[in-house]
């Protein structure tokens, strides 16, 4: 190379490290969530004219755990996110990037409505439930399993694929609202009276979360415990290996990828029997895309994976009682969360690598001489 | 009537050409920036901060047609160079995974639109706009200028950037040596091309010149009236790339495919059938993944992804 001088090392430059305690790690990605914190807290002050800060952190609060209600909204938020992001857990453990759980989770409801609209009132609620959630099951899983082969035979290149699925999605409910409802009308499905869970509890989202944190644990197990746990993880890491010790790794992508669906699809299922007891081409509302992201920083353990969708939907529903407290609008908690994300993302390079400093020149007469002696 | 559909078809493609040509640029070094949508937000939110302080700063009167175009356009491209520049720093020099990367750029970008767009004063919007759509004077008086001299400045901008970046990708040293750095980077970098610079370079200027579009959709297509609807278009963009196979030339007549069918149901769809509407809204994306899957099936050398794609490259993994 031209006029660059050989030998000398540069100002710094990035070492992988083997492996970070784990203490050490969780230290790490704390204090990004508390830095983002303090940047959400000074960039809403100084967009308000300088509120306190105090009136920040109160607000946030108070939107989170300041009624009953809130508090369950929180639970349920964070089931159903959960609920996606562990859905989305076995494609991204075998490094299948499925970006497309927004749609995959909108067909498992348009399965559900369409067993309420076709079924309602032909067949008793206990059976209309259970037909509907075979039918979101059912839904999810074509949604998936059709990248998943192309995926197989052809290497189609999944991240695209998936993305683009997500909105045939939309506009297939889209084409089916609009062919149920009469003309002339507002153009969305009324509330649904029947095919809902039942409550438990007092509250209509207990069932869900109930539901969730059983799909937690049998996620964890089947991770854990099962060979095609093990096996899709292998897939993961290496695909040579894989195929050296004699695993089929197309029959394991497929086999993920309809798990995967169907997840996405008792997601739906949740989301319109258990919470909104409507659909439209918004249900989902961007939390397919968020759970990626939610379990990509969980590291796909179902357990971190709960910590981090309780902790995104404390900031999103903690900023927006602030944005409203503020009156500065419900996009705010957008830019926030957006905040949020890009620290907690920055924070995994200083877990994974370490930044070294160039040696001073008094040292690296001495260090030279030590790796030569080494 | 249908030269009207054709004419707003070419007009309206702008947005996806300015989306696409900057992924596709993206792209060609190995960098998936799902992120686009985000930053195409992000540049029209750049050109109403732009406007609303120009308007501020001048007052109503001091309106001059260069200071109208040049302010929102250079926070248009600031702000988007911002998105592309949050995107290198966490994927490029931090090594963050791009697919989660990007996602959050897209959210962030969104809100970042609404946010901004919906406290900005938008009075002398119109006033703005314009100069943005101001054309040629004889337009509108033939077929022929009908069809080709009746956009503003930005269309042609499109094209011309469309038509440079495909030259540079195919044709020179620079394009190589980007096209190196996106099929293996590690070889890249063993011949001497230095892989973060051209990630940086290539992802920044893509950024840039999809928040054009964003400057475009507000300022032009909508006269000035903002409307929050540019994310959509920058997932449209995304699957464009898809479907020219990764080249800026076939960009062009791509993204008027794309805006062609996109307003298709506004100008012959019957109103009182709006599922026929949805119906026809889901063609790209359908088409898109008909191309994806030919490509992959036939899997010419030519028309595959860039083979790092969505990888990031660090020297010392093998």
């Amino acid at each position: 190379m031209t006029g660059q001088k050989i030998g000398r090392e540069p100002l710094i430059r990035i070492v992988k490290r083997d492996s970070m305690v784990r203490w050490q790690a969780w230290l790490i990605r704390i204090a990004a969530v508390v830095i983002a914190l303090l940047i959400s807290a000074i960039v809403s002050a100084w967009l308000t004219d300088g509120a306190s800060m105090g009136y920040f952190f109160s607000g946030l609060f108070n939107g989170v755990f300041g009624t009953t209600r809130r508090i369950i909204n929180l639970f349920q938020s964070t089931a159903i996110l959960l609920c996606i992001a562990l859905a989305v857990a076995p494609a991204f453990k075998m490094r299948f990037w499925n970006i497309g759980a927004e749609g995959q989770v909108l067909m498992g409801g348009l399965g559900c409505v369409i067993c309420i609209i076709y079924f309602g009132g032909k067949i008793p609620e206990w059976l209309l439930l259970i037909v509907m959630l075979v039918f979101s099951l059912l839904f999810g899983a074509v949604w998936t399993v059709i990248p998943a082969i192309f995926k197989a035979k052809w290497r189609t290149n999944e991240t695209l694929f998936t993305l683009m699925m997500n909105y045939v999605a939309m506009q297939l409910v889209l084409v089916a609202i609009y062919s149920w409802v009469p003309q002339g009308t507002s153009m969305v499905l009324d509330v649904f009276t029947i095919g809902t869970l039942p409550k438990v509890g007092g509250s209509d989202y207990t069932i869900n979360i109930i539901i969730v944190a059983v799909l937690s644990i049998a996620v964890f197990l089947y991770f854990r415990f099962s060979k095609q746990g093990y096996e899709l993880s292998v897939v993961g890491e290496s695909e040579n290996t894989a195929k050296y010790v004699g695993i089929n790794v197309k029959k394991v992508i497929i086999r993920t990828m309809i798990i995967s669906g169907l997840l996405c699809g008792v997601a739906g299922y949740l989301l319109v029997a258990g919470t909104n007891h409507t659909l439209a081409a918004n249900t989902v509302g961007g939390r397919g895309f968020t759970a990626i992201l939610i379990a990509w920083l969980g590291k796909f353990s179902p357990a971190s994976m709960a910590l981090t969708a309780f902790l995104y939907a404390f900031i999103e529903q903690g900023t927006t009682q602030v944005a409203t407290n503020f009156s500065i609008g419900d996009s705010f908690s957008d830019v926030l969360t957006g905040i949020f994300f890009f620290l907690v993302i920055g924070c995994e390079f200083f877990i994974n690598y370490k930044i070294k400093f160039r040696p001073r020149k008094k040292n690296m007469a001495e260090n030279a001489a030590e790796e030569v002696t080494a | 009537m249908f030269l009207t559909f054709l004419q707003n078809a070419i007009r309206f493609s702008a947005v996806f050409l300015y989306g696409s040509t900057g992924e596709i640029i993206t792209e060609r070094s190995g960098n998936l920036n799902l992120g686009i949508p985000g930053i195409m937000c992000m540049g029209g939110a750049g050109s109403i901060i732009g406007a609303a302080a120009y308007v501020a700063g001048v007052g109503e009167e001091g309106i001059t047609p260069f200071g109208a175009v040049m302010v929102p356009m250079i926070m248009a491209m600031l702000f988007a160079g911002l998105g592309g520049l949050i995107y290198c720093v966490l994927t490029v020099s931090m090594r963050c995974n791009q697919n989660v990367t990007g996602l959050a750029l897209t959210t962030f970008g969104i809100g970042f639109m609404n946010f901004f767009g919906g406290r900005a004063d938008k009075t002398s919007f119109n006033v703005i706009s314009s100069y943005f759509t101001q054309s040629f004077p004889i337009a509108e008086q033939n077929w022929f200028t009908t069809l080709f001299l009746s956009y503003g400045a930005l269309v042609y901008i499109a094209i011309i950037l469309a038509v440079i970046a495909a030259v540079v990708i195919k044709k020179t040293r620079v394009g190589l040596n980007l096209r190196a750095v996106g099929e293996n980077p590690a070889t890249a970098d063993a011949a001497g091309v230095s892989v973060t610079k051209y990630k940086y370079t290539a992802t920044l200027i893509g950024s840039i010149i999809a928040g054009l579009g964003g400057l475009f959709y507000i300022m032009d297509q909508s006269r000035g009236n903002v409307e929050y609807t540019i994310d959509s278009f920058g997932w449209l963009a995304v699957a464009l790339v898809i479907f020219t196979v990764w080249r800026p030339n076939w960009a062009i007549l791509g993204s008027i495919v794309f805006s062609m069918l996109y307003l298709l149901p506004a100008y012959f769809g019957d109103s009182s059938h709006p599922e026929q509407a949805a119906a026809i809204t889901m063609l790209p994306y359908l088409v898109t993944i008909v191309v994806l899957v030919i490509t992959s099936i036939v899997s010419r050398r030519e028309s595959q992804p860039p083979a790092s794609l969505g990888l990031s490259y660090f020297r010392e993994e093998r």
